[in-house]
Parts: C-alpha cells; sequence; structure tokens
C-alpha cells in the first residue's frame, strides 16, 4: 500500500479541520497572555459553553441563530467574571498561582455545566449542509471551512481592533508595562476585564462553529485547552497569528500521525510538541525572545 | 434550677429507651437495600442514565406491589462517570457502609471488571450490565451478566456477513474496555466463521475526527465491509465520517450504540447502518407470535411513560437484572445472599427484554445467539433485518 496522494490530501483535510479548532483556542490563550500575562487554562470551557448554552437554548425552543447570538456575550460575561471575580481579586499573586486559579475556574465551570445542562453529547447542525466537498480524491466537510474562515475573520478582526482602535492601543500599552500604563491613566483593570470578555466571546463562537464537527458536551473543555495551549506555545505565546499558525500545525502533526504513525499516539503529539518546544524553541515560531535588559 | 434539669434527665433516658426499643423492633420495617453504581454520567451516560431510570421506576413499581418476601426494596444509586475507580470506591461503599444484599450495575466492561473482587470477597451476587465477554468467562461465583456479550454479537455480525457473501473485513475500534474486548474477540473468532480480517484501526474514546483512520481502511485492499466495535460518541462521529469519506462498503455497528442517542448524533449518516441487538428496540415490529413481544411492549411502555425518552436496551439489561434478581429472592423465600446467588444460578425460562434466559453453574448469562437479532438503520428508525437465528 503505497502512499497515495489522495490519502495524503485527506489526511491533510482532516488535520485542518482540527487544526482550525486548535486555531480559534490559542487565539483565546493568547489574547488574554498579552493583556495579563495569565495563561487562561479556562479558555476550553468557554468553547464548551458556547455550543453548550446554544444547543440548550435550542432546546428552550429558540430558533438556534438567536441562541447563538445569546451563548456569546453570556459566555463573554462569564469571562469576564472571571478575570473580575477570580483573578483581579488576587491581586498582585504570582503567575503561577494565577494559572493555578484558571485551572481551578475551569473546574468549576465544568461541574457548574454538569448541572446546569447534562452529561450526554449534543450537536447542532452544521451551516452549510453536510455535503463533503470532494477535491482530488478526497473530502472536506463545508463546515471545516466554516471554521477555518471563521479563525482567519477574527484573527483580523482582533488585528484590527488591537492596531486600529484606542482601546487596543491601551491594551498593547498594558501588555508592554502595566505600571507604566497605569501611571498614564490606563483603567488596567477594567481593560484587562474587557480583554478577558472577549477571549470568552472568541471561544464561545468557537464552541459554536465547531460543535457540528465534533460534537459538545459538559467535559471538552479539559483536553481542548491542552492542545490550544499547545498550539498557543507553538505559534509563539504572544503573537496572534502564531495562534493561528501553530493550531493548524499542531491539527496537520496530529493527523499525519494518526495517518502514518499509529492512531493510538494522537493525542501525545500535542504534548511532545510543548516539551520539544520549551526546550528548543521557549518563544515559539513566531514569537520574539524575551531579552532583559540589564 | 436542679430540679428541671433531674426533670429533663428523665425524659431523655426515657426517649433514648423509646429509640433503642424502636430500633430493636425495627427489622419489621427495615428496607432491604439493592445497590447500583452506574455511569449515568461521563462518555457512558447513555448506558447508565436508562438503566439508574428503569431501576427507580421498577422498584418503586415492585414497592407499590408490597415488595418482595413482604419486604421493600430500597435502591441505592452512585454514579461512578465511568471511571473505573470511582466505581471501586463505590463498590466498597455498599459493601461496608450501606450493606446491600445484592448489585444490580456495572454499566460498562471497565467499571465492571474493577468491581467485581470487591462482590467476589464480600460474597454478595453482583448482577451486571457490561458487554464484555471476559466478566462471566472464566465463570466467578457471585458474577452475573444481562448484556449479550461482545461475542456474541461478533458471531451474529459474522454470520449476516456470510450471508451476503462478504467475507473480508476491517475493524475500527475505540480503545475503551469494551471496544477493546470486542475487537479482540471479533479477531479470535473470525477463522472459525470464515472471516478473514484485513486491518484494524483505533480511536480514542474522546476524539473528535476518525477520517485518517478510516482513509487507511478505504484504501487497504480487498476490504468488503468494515466493523465499529465502541461505545459512546466515538461511533457517531465513525459514522459521520464514513458517509463523509464517501465509502461504500456495508457498515456494521455493535450493540454499544443500541440507542435512539445513537441515531440522533449520527444522523443521516446513520442509513444502512447493521447492528445486533435485543427485540427491546423493534418492539412494535414484533411479529405477535414472538416469545418476548409482551414483555418488551410491557417494558417499553412503562418506561416511556415515566422517562419521557425512547426505550434503549440499556435500561432493558437493567430491567432484566432486576427481575432476575428479584424473582430469585422470591424463589429463595430470603434475601440470604448465598441462597439468592444459588436461585439466580437456577434461573430458567425467564423471558426478559435481553431474550429468553437459562442459566447454569458453567453459564452465568443465560442467553444463546437467537436472542440477538439483526437490525438495520432506517430513516431514523429500526427494523429487523432476519428473524432470530444465525
Amino acid at each position: 500500500m503505497g502512499i497515495t496522494m489522495a490519502e495524503f490530501l485527506q489526511f491533510f483535510f482532516s488535520g485542518l479541520t482540527v487544526g482550525a479548532i486548535y486555531a480559534l483556542v490559542a487565539i483565546g490563550f493568547t489574547l488574554i497572555y498579552n493583556a495579563s500575562d495569565v495563561i487562561n487554562f479556562a479558555q476550553g470551557e468557554f468553547v464548551m459553553l458556547g455550543g453548550m448554552i446554544t444547543v440548550f437554548l435550542g432546546y428552550a425552543g429558540l430558533p438556534l441563530p438567536l441562541a447563538a447570538v445569546i451563548a456569546v456575550p453570556v459566555t463573554a460575561a462569564i469571562g469576564f467574571a472571571l478575570y473580575r471575580f477570580a483573578i483581579a481579586a488576587a491581586r498582585e499573586a504570582t503567575a503561577v498561582t494565577l494559572i493555578i486559579i484558571t485551572i481551578g475556574a475551569s473546574i468549576f465551570i465544568r461541574g457548574a455545566a454538569e448541572i446546569a445542562f447534562d452529561k450526554r453529547f449534543h450537536s447542532l447542525p452544521p451551516l452549510f449542509g453536510s455535503n463533503p466537498i470532494r477535491v482530488g480524491g478526497a473530502t472536506i466537510l463545508p463546515q471545516s471551512l466554516v471554521v477555518l474562515g471563521g479563525a482567519l475573520i477574527i484573527l483580523v478582526l482582533l488585528w484590527a481592533f488591537i492596531d486600529r482602535t484606542l482601546f487596543g492601543k491601551a491594551v498593547i500599552a498594558i501588555s508592554a508595562n502595566r505600571t507604566a500604563a497605569r501611571l498614564v491613566g490606563i483603567d488596567t483593570r477594567m481593560i484587562v476585564g474587557v480583554c478577558f470578555a472577549l477571549a470568552a466571546g472568541i471561544g464561545a463562537v468557537a464552541g459554536i462553529l465547531v460543535t457540528p464537527i465534533t460534537l459538545t458536551s459538559y467535559n471538552i473543555g479539559t483536553l481542548l485547552a491542552l492542545k490550544g495551549f499547545a498550539a498557543a506555545m507553538l505559534g509563539g505565546i504572544g503573537s496572534a497569528t502564531g495562534a493561528v499558525v501553530g493550531g493548524v500545525l499542531l491539527g496537520l502533526f496530529e493527523a499525519l500521525a494518526a495517518g502514518y504513525i499509529s492512531a493510538s499516539y494522537k493525542d501525545a503529539v500535542a504534548f511532545v510538541v510543548i516539551v520539544a518546544v520549551l526546550i528548543a524553541m521557549p518563544q515559539g515560531l513566531l514569537g520574539k525572545a524575551k531579552i532583559e535588559r540589564v | 434550677m436542679i430540679k428541671a434539669e433531674r426533670t429533663i434527665g428523665k425524659f431523655s433516658v426515657a426517649a433514648l429507651g423509646l429509640a433503642l426499643a424502636a430500633a430493636v423492633a425495627a427489622p419489621a420495617w427495615a428496607q432491604v437495600k439493592v445497590g447500583a453504581v452506574l455511569s449515568a454520567s461521563g462518555p457512558a451516560s447513555f448506558l447508565g442514565d436508562p438503566e439508574k431510570k428503569t431501576l427507580e421506576i421498577y422498584v418503586q413499581d415492585i414497592n407499590a406491589k408490597g415488595g418482595i418476601n413482604s419486604q421493600k426494596l430500597q435502591l441505592i444509586v452512585y454514579d461512578d462517570g465511568g471511571d473505573a475507580n470511582a466505581a471501586r470506591t463505590f463498590a466498597t461503599r455498599l459493601v461496608e457502609e450501606d450493606k446491600v444484599v445484592a448489585m444490580v450495575g456495572g454499566t460498562t466492561t471497565g467499571t465492571t471488571m474493577a468491581m467485581i473482587p470487591v462482590f467476589e470477597d464480600a460474597q454478595i451476587p453482583f448482577i451486571s450490565l457490561a458487554g464484555a465477554i471476559e466478566i462471566i468467562q472464566p465463570v466467578r461465583k457471585w458474577v452475573f451478566k444481562t448484556p449479550h456479550t461482545d461475542r456474541m454479537a461478533c458471531e451474529k455480525i459474522f454470520a449476516d456477513l456470510k450471508r451476503r457473501n462478504l467475507t473480508t473485513v476491517a475493524l475500527i475500534s475505540g480503545t475503551d474496555a469494551f471496544g477493546h474486548s470486542m475487537r479482540d474477540q471479533c479477531i479470535a473468532v473470525a477463522p472459525r466463521a470464515g472471516i478473514k480480517i484485513a486491518t484494524v484501526e483505533n480511536y480514542g474514546p474522546g476524539d473528535s475526527d476518525m477520517t485518517p483512520q478510516l482513509t487507511k481502511i478505504k484504501a487497504t485492499a480487498g476490504v468488503q465491509a468494515v466493523i465499529n466495535t465502541g461505545f459512546g460518541q466515538g461511533p457517531a462521529i465513525v459514522t459521520r465520517n464514513y458517509r463523509q469519506l464517501d465509502i461504500a462498503y456495508p457498515f456494521y455497528q455493535s450493540h454499544g450504540v443500541a440507542s435512539k442517542q445513537f441515531v440522533d448524533l449520527a444522523g443521516a449518516a446513520a442509513n444502512g447502518v447493521r447492528l445486533p441487538a435485543a427485540a427491546l428496540l423493534v418492539a412494535d415490529k414484533l411479529p405477535d407470535s414472538d416469545a418476548q413481544k409482551s414483555v418488551v411492549i410491557a417494558y417499553k411502555k412503562a418506561y416511556e411513560a415515566a422517562a419521557k425518552q425512547a426505550v434503549s436496551t440499556f435500561g432493558g439489561h437493567a430491567y432484566d437484572g432486576l427481575m432476575i434478581l428479584t424473582r430469585a429472592a422470591q424463589r429463595a423465600g430470603s434475601f440470604d445472599k448465598a441462597r439468592v446467588r444459588d436461585e439466580i444460578e437456577r434461573t430458567t425460562g425467564y423471558v426478559g427484554t435481553g431474550g429468553k434466559v437459562n442459566m447454569s453453574p458453567a453459564d452465568h448469562l443465560g442467553l444463546d445467539l437467537s436472542a440477538f437479532r439483526m437490525l438495520e438503520i432506517k430513516n431514523g428508525d429500526w427494523t429487523l433485518v432476519s428473524d432470530s437465528g444465525s
């Protein structure tokens, strides 16, 4: 059985599909890290909340588009609450403490979801139907292209927001030097809070877009957060473009490993990537190396 | 002051005396405790949740009709979330703290295998609701089970394949205990059934995309049919991926997906999928002469009215487990654990949702291949492919 083009193409499409999902999660990590130096391990839960809230509002009788439009700001509000009541309240705690707080928050959100929703798996209908698109002997689902397109659109909108608005300039200022930003009158707490809300909203949109492919359940957040973190590390933790590149690359590595080595080791790929990046290239592919001035 | 304290003291002693007397007299109102450790949440939730509801509905029903041996049953349910370690902890709690007389539970093979030593050591009858053959083979004195085994599922599928003149298959299995076990059984049974297994692929139970594995299967020469062993949402995703990749070969699932939830999750992709399952799923479509028809229709009506959900075979297995246990206790005339165990082993001619049960000291399941029906999913509903018998 030789390695044919059609098979490679199928693995490639599979990798793009999961890669786009990781990219969206990684963008959320990057945004919060840039604004506050916190690695937010609750990011996966925001993805879960976007999908689950939409599904359950749909069961309650709302038309799905309306359910989705409500789910995103609700999740954003939860993200803001996470900052306000867990992160900001910890005041000048060390980075490690804040990370542990986010892990605790993710467990809390997961538990609350288990009670508020249920423990089963749910799906949403795909946006453009489920007839696969055939390219060169391989197939890709229209929804995979939606997720990829969504990741790119969010990337562009985020860039425009950060680069072209006053609010965005404030975020850049805070990430450069928090104390100096406070000194020039920027309300750092409010701005960082809004960044958390934004990252949560992006996570929710990701959740709504990927549920037609991956299904959703109260506990999908954990593994997604770990893989999104690996993707963000691979691409460079400070760079949003790096997040997308890292996500897609991680997805491709996973699919190719599953196809050509063994599917049993697919999940190990993300963890191998984290270790390799931390050892060889801690700033990732597109991140800037940290230079300390003495 | 002192007089009041003495009076209070006297009252307390009297109250204590009454309480003690009540406790001693209590056995007359005592309830018999039956334990159930089920996976009502987690990846096996669409097995464990109907099991829990079924046990609750029928224990209530039995108590309303006067109980068993003039005693009411008290059902103690713990949710292990599909985790074998949690299951074992709950099993120990049932034995040591709750002091149950029997256990009907163990939703998955993984959780059942973890709990078996606890019940064997405590010498308490354990009726498992999980699929793998290793639960009852080798036969353990205190362990029984109600669902058809994974080996029977393989044999039933292979028989259907031979009928369709298909002899070379590919397997794609989940790495959970049931998926893994059924895969091993199929590999072991294939030569005897005249089936050749061309290739085997795996996926993790939490995976969201199985197109790489299916692509490899599609590229393997000579494959005429594909069998997916596993449970939970994995098979639903495999089924969706199968249609996405336009794989034309006949596709078989295991009885691990015998619930409406699988059909809902897999959507239109489930059309044409075949699986071996209990007659319960096609209750209305059975011929009137079928021995199981009245039992499955009665269960279906009761379950759907009380739980407001479509029936699944998993709830049916819990029903069979409870009925086998209570009938054994009735025949034994008491809830003495050893006597109940002996009577369970003597169960003969019991017609349940899973089939006709005839247990023996060498067979703690009691079902034969005719208890399994081959079903095909058409337009979101189950249809009968062939009558019982392979």
